[in-house]
């Protein structure tokens, strides 16, 4: 039934938001744009996509950072423009969506002026969508106590520190931690959100956070090899949810080496099918003997299961979906103006397509 | 938001209640019992006002389809334009469906209509009348509610329509197809409503 009333609040901003979609760059203009040979060349051809508003002032020699900095500029225009035009039901659907870049923002904050840097620069790096109004004043904290008390109380992530806040002091490892823990608390609030949202909201994002948390916790243990990370410190971190927890989840806090991992993985069927063609060294740099590494299959995986998500009309799961596709975007022109760039045409394929 | 709507969803559903145990209880109390006696209710009520609810129900839960559908299909229609301005003008076409369920209930509402009139017998009404005001109300909603949902469906089906023309264009006559056959439902309450007033005559009283 949830037909009949969607569109009363949504519908407008699901038609635009599946014209963004259509917008995403297709295989043939891939192709295109690793044939370029020079920056300027990739410039040109960019200029056919909907990134060409962004792009066409910059003065010519245009470098890597720039690129990226542009594209993710036309990224937040297009999810500003979502923001901006939405009530109440689907608001706050995108207004979770941007928590997660708010973690990434607080723990940049914390960890610049924990290393002294100027507080300007700092903000310039923080991500636009990730803004919220007392996140300057972080610049000023040096423990969690005084964190959370001036600063966060009164920011939407304030639940999420109800875990983090015996760390005593920041340092290196700590951080890390409390980025883990922010973000945990922020998948699970998120799942519980989108069940109460109903079908078929509810079904379409928990398949994305479910994979999402799996994600999560395969990374969490192979980083944690040979840190001083404890195990039951690194079983906190796991999200409780996803098709590893519980099970999969105990036995992965218990692990000390890649192989015990991939024996762990292999006993789901999606995730063994996807494995069976890898290289499980943690490093992407794809060397010669294999296709993929294990981050390239999580990708795809991902990829695959937010063009899955368009196939249904009235949910809000195309929001989510179309967020996580345009990033991947991103990283792929990146990726192929990096290659070019330092001159390495041979790996330039070895971005995940997408259309 | 939600918990006060919830609040005034519980006092309204208290107080209904409440009023109606109340009186129920009132009248089995004081020996009045008899006097709630639906049946005899139903059989007092005169056939105008039988014959003039089928005619309400009939355009008004037509419109309320129409309604419904247009809003569904166009908010998407809006959507899809912004970035392929092309499906706006093929679009309309889900609109105009949606415009036709209307347009049935306003057709059976003339129809039914044509035979109301005063009856001015002593006799008051006949059974002919009777028969008259009954297949109007039931005629009338049949096609009311036919309409409401052809209107829901068609609507839908137009959303569906303008989201994947936008993406290919190949896709709209197919899910066009659909939608035909969604039309279909309204047509389907239109026979009915003109089979069951087929044989009412017009009001006349007693003879």
């Amino acid at each position: 039934m949830n037909e009949i009333y969607f569109n009363a609040d949504a519908g407008y901003l699901e038609g635009v938001v599946r014209g963004y979609r259509d917008g995403l760059i297709t295989a043939p203009q891939y192709m295109n744009l690793t044939q370029c040979e020079t920056m300027d060349d990739l410039k040109l051809q960019l200029a056919t996509t909907d990134y060409s508003s962004f792009l066409q002032n910059e003065p010519s020699p245009i470098s890597t950072s720039t690129l990226s900095a542009r594209c993710t500029d036309a990224l937040v225009a297009e999810f500003q423009y979502l923001q901006q035009n939405s009530a109440e039901p689907i608001s706050k659907f995108l207004e979770y969506i941007t928590y997660g870049y708010m973690i990434d923002n607080v723990i940049l904050l914390i960890t610049g002026t924990l290393h002294e840097r100027d507080t300007h620069d700092l903000l310039e790096k923080c991500h636009p969508l990730g803004f919220f109004d007392t996140m300057p004043a972080l610049c000023v904290a040096t423990n969690v106590q005084d964190l959370y008390n001036t600063v966060m109380v009164d920011s939407p992530l304030a639940g999420y520190f109800r875990e983090c806040l015996s760390a005593e002091d920041l340092n290196e490892l700590n951080i890390e931690i409390i980025r883990n823990t922010l973000y945990k608390a922020y998948l699970e609030d998120f799942y519980s959100y989108c069940q109460s949202c109903g079908e078929p909201t509810a079904s379409i994002m928990a398949e994305l956070l479910k994979f999402e948390s799996d994600r999560r916790t395969v990374n969490i243990t192979i980083n944690s090899f040979g840190t001083e990370l404890s195990k039951d410190d690194r079983a906190k971190l796991y999200p409780r949810l996803g098709n590893m927890y519980p099970e999969a989840q105990t036995k992965l806090a218990r692990t000390d080496d890649m192989d015990q991992v991939k024996a762990i993985l292999e006993q789901y069927g999606d995730y063994k099918r996807m494995i069976l063609g890898a290289n499980m060294n943690a490093s992407s740099d794809g060397t010669s003997g294999s296709d993929m590494s294990l981050e390239d299959i999580f990708f795809a995986n991902e990829v695959q299961l937010n063009k899955d998500s368009f196939e249904q009309q009235f949910h809000f799961g195309v929001f989510y979906s179309w967020l996580r596709l345009k990033e991947q975007e991103i990283r792929n022109i990146v990726w192929i103006a990096e290659c070019i760039s330092q001159q390495q045409k041979d790996k330039v394929n070895k971005y995940t397509p997408i259309y | 938001m939600s918990t006060y709507t919830n609040y005034a969803k519980t006092a309204l559903h208290t107080t209904v209640a409440g009023l109606a145990v109340w009186a129920g209880l009132y009248l089995l109390l004081t020996g009045r019992g008899e006097r709630f006696n639906v049946g005899g209710y139903l059989l007092r009520i005169s056939p105008y006002m039988w014959g003039v609810y089928g005619i309400s129900f009939c355009i008004g839960l037509s419109v309320v389809g129409a309604a419904w559908g247009i809003f569904i299909a166009g908010s998407s229609i809006l959507g899809g334009a912004v970035r392929t301005p092309r499906i706006a003008t093929k679009n309309l076409i889900s609109i105009i469906f949606c415009e036709v369920v209307a347009i049935y209930g306003v057709i059976m509402a003339i129809v039914f209509s044509a035979k109301l009139g005063a009856v001015s017998s002593e006799g008051g009404f006949s059974k002919s009348d009777y028969y008259t005001g009954f297949s109007l109300f039931w005629g009338g909603l049949a096609v009311g509610l036919a309409n409401l949902i052809c209107g829901l469906a068609v609507g839908i089906t137009g959303g569906n329509a303008a989201v994947a023309d936008a993406h290919d264009q190949q896709l709209f006559v197919k899910i066009l197809v659909i939608e035909i056959f969604g039309s279909v439902i309204g047509l389907f309450g239109l026979i009915v409503g003109l089979l069951v007033t087929g044989k009412a005559e017009d009001f006349a009283g007693v003879i």
